[in-house]
């Protein structure tokens, strides 16, 4: 009857590759866009299980062993707030959602004023405060494993540091895998989330499992499980009341405030609504997890023999029955509660650690040019990868430094205790406006200290300093400082004493630091934003400094959420506003909603910061301060309404002027046309007439004779290309074209338009991508190879680098395609992007080139005619041209 | 003889081709591309004759003139305008402007030498 440590490795080899199986198939899914089953409530459900980690599984029975039903208070802290404290929740969720709040941390950064202190504060106590639990989830898993050994044939010897490393490393690669492949934090982890709800039925079932074997295999039914509760010594246990009230709200608050809770509840939520179903579904899941708890450890302590860990009865009772396979099922249930803590917590500390800590370093080192030079995506995947291996290698180390205690439960009250110190400032900022910053970071501090000296740090005992010396007499022989009877008021159990005096001091410099001090108007925005934000629909915090560039912040934007998602964003934004192209005007309401998409992938003070050093200057203004002192509930309504008519009204302005400046612009262009005509047909008609006559009067040598018929000839080809393309664009601009459409393979079309345009390897470096390239699509091939050798041979003759490139980009976008032809020269001038597609157009200095500038007009009514578009690209360096064209050409009637 | 003439111009055919006439004609012929550069370039040449084109790479030639004709040492320089804009405002805008004399783009040889002598010799 032995089970080889081999073979229960495998088995947890074999149960992480379902796992790696399942987040797989839901990431595709959500890439699919068949995320509809991913975002049920129930999966959100499941997904708040991270809450019952290993501490739950196998502490939980520990913990009644040896303290009767203190457990229960573990269970009835989140169940008092979801069920009674939903609304609660709903605003952290509704906040989370409408200020794309990537973590608790940003959060709190973000509501006071977008502090970094405040972020990298958080962020801080928030690692020193999950290392431990991190620790103690690599522990119970190695415990587990040394549970089977020693019940096998004793002959696998099991390395338990080595197993630790093991577990800590695939934890790390599976985070890494799955928890940093979008780069927006502010997007949910499909495939995470659904591994984490696969695992949270699988802990379930398994203790279930065992709690019926337990009752009705072991002790012979209820009447009997009944009996020997009765005779253990946990229904005699009385819990004081203290520790009733105290340890309650110690899991509650933590449900809150822990990372991970965080991340699950807020980060990943994808529906509000998914609150009011988790508000009874999850305090059921708790009740089932909870049920067995008290037979499998009053059992336990009647059958085992004594002195076995009580936090190990629900292996070690079905292994000493001979039942192997309920003893893998549970230890999976274990595996699976200890694995989805680690992944969750790790995600969300990541995030943390790469938002307030690397990513404001990495911008100072950097200077102003960072927001327009660096790659910042790739700076901040790394970041997260990194962060993701420092968090779990953090938790080896105390792993190992703590030699592993063998009560699991007394590490998770140190974390809860240690990570609710984020309540105060968490809770003040979202229901109290007078907050401030300076509140926040004085609580913090002081709960902190206070927690560090009372409970943290005496954990370690003498190595850190805390002997029997200072436990006994205080601090410095100070008989009121000593670390678990501050004030003399002894007798409290420490985790209570803790909680109590650090919760109450941290309050208290929060209050006071917060009305002793004067919010910034930033703080003060926020603040509203957060407090109000069931009725708020106001901007806050906006950028009234210098006229910044739209292009110089489309630059910054593609660096952070890649080149396609910030050209998008400013497309429709100008879209929006009623424009063409890819820069809209820059107004506060842009800069806002940009400050926010930003906020999604780098967290609200970087995002904040970025913007700042762009715009520079005055972050906030007059203006902004006025609406503050107008936030009154009263002319909030009125406000808002008024804003809503004042935006459509700007917006008709603004369609108005356009479309006035247009006509304008066209009767102009009427007359300029005719007298640009003539000008662009005299030019040529100068030097033929001029060499002609030069010819007929003179003797010239027969070089001379041979230059000069050149010059004639070739200005002769000039004025006939001229007229060709003044005749292709009546025809185009006329409508009357007969498309010759037919199918292609674009990559032939691309080799084909290059060759014709010269753009041979010693003249311009061509960058492709041909497995993109290779597809067929229908549309009139000759047309289309019209306007990309005119691209190209734009590119051969204006490019300006000293190696000139050129990048063809081609994207697939449903139903189209597109296709970006970007340079490395120093690009078009933002003064010339708008008129380049308008007849003779010339850029002024490119004059000598011989072109009359109708070439992309051409292009232009070409693409039209095409059903599709041509669009000059900015702030991509170089001049950069993107076409887009329908696959399938519509056979519309021409 | 020997008379200098600066050439504004952006064609390269065109200049070669007024180089050509002018350089026969005993005339020593400069020639100045940039229209941002141009008034520069007249002031430190001080030729006999300036023919000014209009539609030059950054700077038209309107504003050109008008820049030398307030330069207190360039108020007389005889400066022809020749341009491919031959409408009746274009002459109406270069003699505001104060030019010297105003010509179209064709031209014909002999036109073109006979009104330079003219200017030059006046």
């Amino acid at each position: 009857m032995t089970l080889g440590f081999n073979i229960l490795v495998a088995t947890a080899l074999a149960y992480v590759a379902f796992l790696f199986f399942v987040a797989f198939v839901a990431e595709r899914r959500a890439a699919d866009g068949q995320s509809r089953w991913l975002r049920s409530p129930y999966i959100y459900t499941l997904s708040l299980s991270v809450y019952c980690t290993a501490w739950t599984f196998y502490g939980a029975v520990g913990y009644a062993a040896r303290s009767g039903l203190e457990y229960v208070t573990i269970y009835l802290g989140p169940t008092i707030v979801i069920i009674g404290w939903w609304w609660v929740l709903r605003k952290l969720v509704r906040i989370g959602r409408a200020q794309r709040v990537t973590s608790i941390a940003d959060l709190i950064s973000s509501r006071f004023g977008k502090s970094n202190t405040l972020g990298v504060l958080v962020t801080l106590l928030a690692v020193i405060g999950t290392t431990p639990y991190i620790a103690l989830q690599l522990q119970s898993v190695t415990l587990s494993f040394a549970a089977f050994a020693s019940v096998g044939d004793g002959t696998a010897e099991v390395d338990l540091n080595s197993t630790a490393l093991w577990v800590a490393a695939g934890l790390a690669l599976f985070t890494i895998v799955f928890g940093t492949r979008n780069l927006d934090a502010n997007e949910r982890h499909h495939g995470v989330v659904m591994a984490i709800a696969v695992e949270a039925v699988v802990k379930l079932f398994a203790l279930v499992a065992v709690g019926i074997f337990v009752v009705w295999g072991v002790a012979g039914g209820i009447s009997e499980t009944v009996a020997a509760i009765d005779q253990s010594k946990i229904a005699a246990w009385q819990v004081p009341t203290s520790k009733w009230i105290g340890l309650t709200f110690l899991s509650a608050a933590a449900f809150l405030c822990l990372p991970r809770m965080f991340q699950v509840l807020v980060v990943e939520n994808a529906d509000e609504a998914h609150v009011s179903t988790a508000s009874w579904a999850f305090p059921l899941y708790l009740l089932l997890i909870s049920l067995f708890v008290v037979p499998i450890a009053a059992i336990g302590l009647s059958i085992m023999p004594a002195g076995s860990n009580p936090d190990l009865f629900v292996l070690t009772i079905p292994l000493s029955q001979g039942q192997n396979s309920l003893a893998v099922l549970s230890f999976l249930g274990g595996f699976s509660s200890a694995t989805s803590m680690v992944i969750v917590a790790a995600i969300a500390l990541s995030t943390m650690v790469s938002n307030h800590i690397v990513m404001p370093i990495w911008l100072s080192s950097q200077g102003s040019s960072a927001v327009v030079s660096g790659d910042v995506r790739y700076v901040l995947i790394i970041a997260r990868r990194v962060s993701i291996g420092a968090v779990l290698l953090l938790g080896y180390l105390y792993y190992r430094l703590s030699g592993g205690g063998s009560a699991l439960a007394a590490i998770g009250l140190i974390s809860f205790t240690g990570v609710v110190q984020v309540l105060p400032a968490l809770m003040g900022g979202v229901f109290w406006r007078g907050a401030t910053r300076v509140g926040a970071i004085s609580g913090l501090v002081v709960g902190f200290a206070v927690w560090a000296y009372t409970l943290f740090l005496p954990s370690f005992g003498a190595s850190a300093g805390f002997g029997p010396d200072l436990m006994a007499n205080g601090l410095l022989g100070w008989s009121w400082l000593r670390p678990q009877a501050l004030m003399s008021i002894s007798g409290l159990d420490p985790v209570i004493h803790a909680l109590l005096w650090s919760m109450i001091l941290n309050t208290v410099a929060f209050i006071v630091g917060s009305i002793s001090s004067f919010p910034t108007p930033t703080e003060r925005l926020q603040g509203a934003q957060f407090v109000n934000v069931f009725d708020h629909s106001t901007r806050a915090g906006g950028f009234t400094g210098g006229a910044p560039e739209a292009e110089d912040l489309l630059v910054m934007s593609q660096r952070i959420l890649g080149g396609r998602d910030a050209q998008n964003f400013f497309h429709a934004a100008a879209r929006k506003q009623g424009k063409d192209g890819y820069l809209p005007e820059i107004t506060p309401d842009f800069l806002f909603s940009l400050e926010r998409q930003l906020g999604g992938s780098v967290g609200a003070a970087t995002a904040h910061a970025m913007i700042g050093q762009i715009v520079g200057g005055n972050a906030v203004s007059v203006h902004d301060l006025m609406a503050v002192a107008d936030e009154t509930a009263q002319m909030m309504e009125y406000s808002s309404r008024l804003e809503a008519q004042s935006v459509e009204l700007t917006r008709t302005a603004s369609q108005l002027r356009d479309a006035n400046e247009k006509l304008t612009a066209l009767s102009v262009q009427k007359d300029a046309f005719l007298s640009q005509i003539s000008h662009e047909l005299r030019t040529p008609m100068t030097s033929i007439r001029a060499f002609s006559e030069i010819l007929r009067e003179t003797d010239l040598s027969t070089d001379e004779k041979e230059k000069y018929t050149g010059i004639i000839h070739a200005e002769a080809q000039r004025l006939t290309r001229l007229l060709d393309d003044l005749l292709d664009l009546g025809v185009l601009e006329n409508g009357k074209v007969n498309l010759n459409v037919q199918s292609a393979n674009l990559e032939n079309v691309l080799d084909h338009a290059l060759s014709a345009a010269g753009a041979d390897r010693d003249v311009l470096i061509i960058k492709r991508n041909r497995t993109k390239e290779d597809f067929p699509f229908v549309t009139d091939i000759d047309r289309l190879s019209q306007v990309i050798i005119n691209i190209v041979s734009n590119t051969v003759k204006y490019c300006d680098a000293d190696r000139p490139e050129l990048r063809i980009a081609v994207h697939h976008m449903g139903q189209s395609v597109s296709i970006d032809f970007i340079d490395n020269g120093t690009g078009i001038p933002k003064t010339q992007q708008d008129v380049i597609f308008e007849k003779f157009s010339r850029l002024s200095d490119h004059k000598s080139a011989g072109s009359a500038g109708l070439g992309l007009a051409i292009c232009r009514e070409i693409m039209l005619k095409l059903g599709g578009t041509i669009r000059y690209l900015p702030g991509q360096g170089g001049a950069a041209f993107r076409l887009v064209l329908p696959i399938e050409h519509a056979l519309v009637a021409q | 003889m020997g008379k200098s003439v600066l050439l504004i111009e952006d064609e390269p055919n065109i200049i070669e081709a007024i180089g050509f006439i002018l350089s026969r004609d005993g005339w020593t012929v400069a020639s100045h591309t940039d229209g941002a550069t141009a008034v520069d370039a007249v002031r430190k040449t001080v030729p006999d004759v300036v023919i000014l084109d209009v539609m030059l790479p950054n700077r038209s030639g309107y504003d050109i003139l008008k820049d030398l004709r307030n330069d207190e040492r360039l108020t007389n320089l005889p400066i022809m305008m020749l341009t491919a804009r031959g409408q009746t405002k274009d002459r109406e805008m270069a003699q505001e402007a104060g030019a010297s004399c105003f010509m179209t783009k064709p031209f014909s040889n002999k036109d073109v030498l006979s009104t330079l002598r003219e200017l030059a010799g006046g």
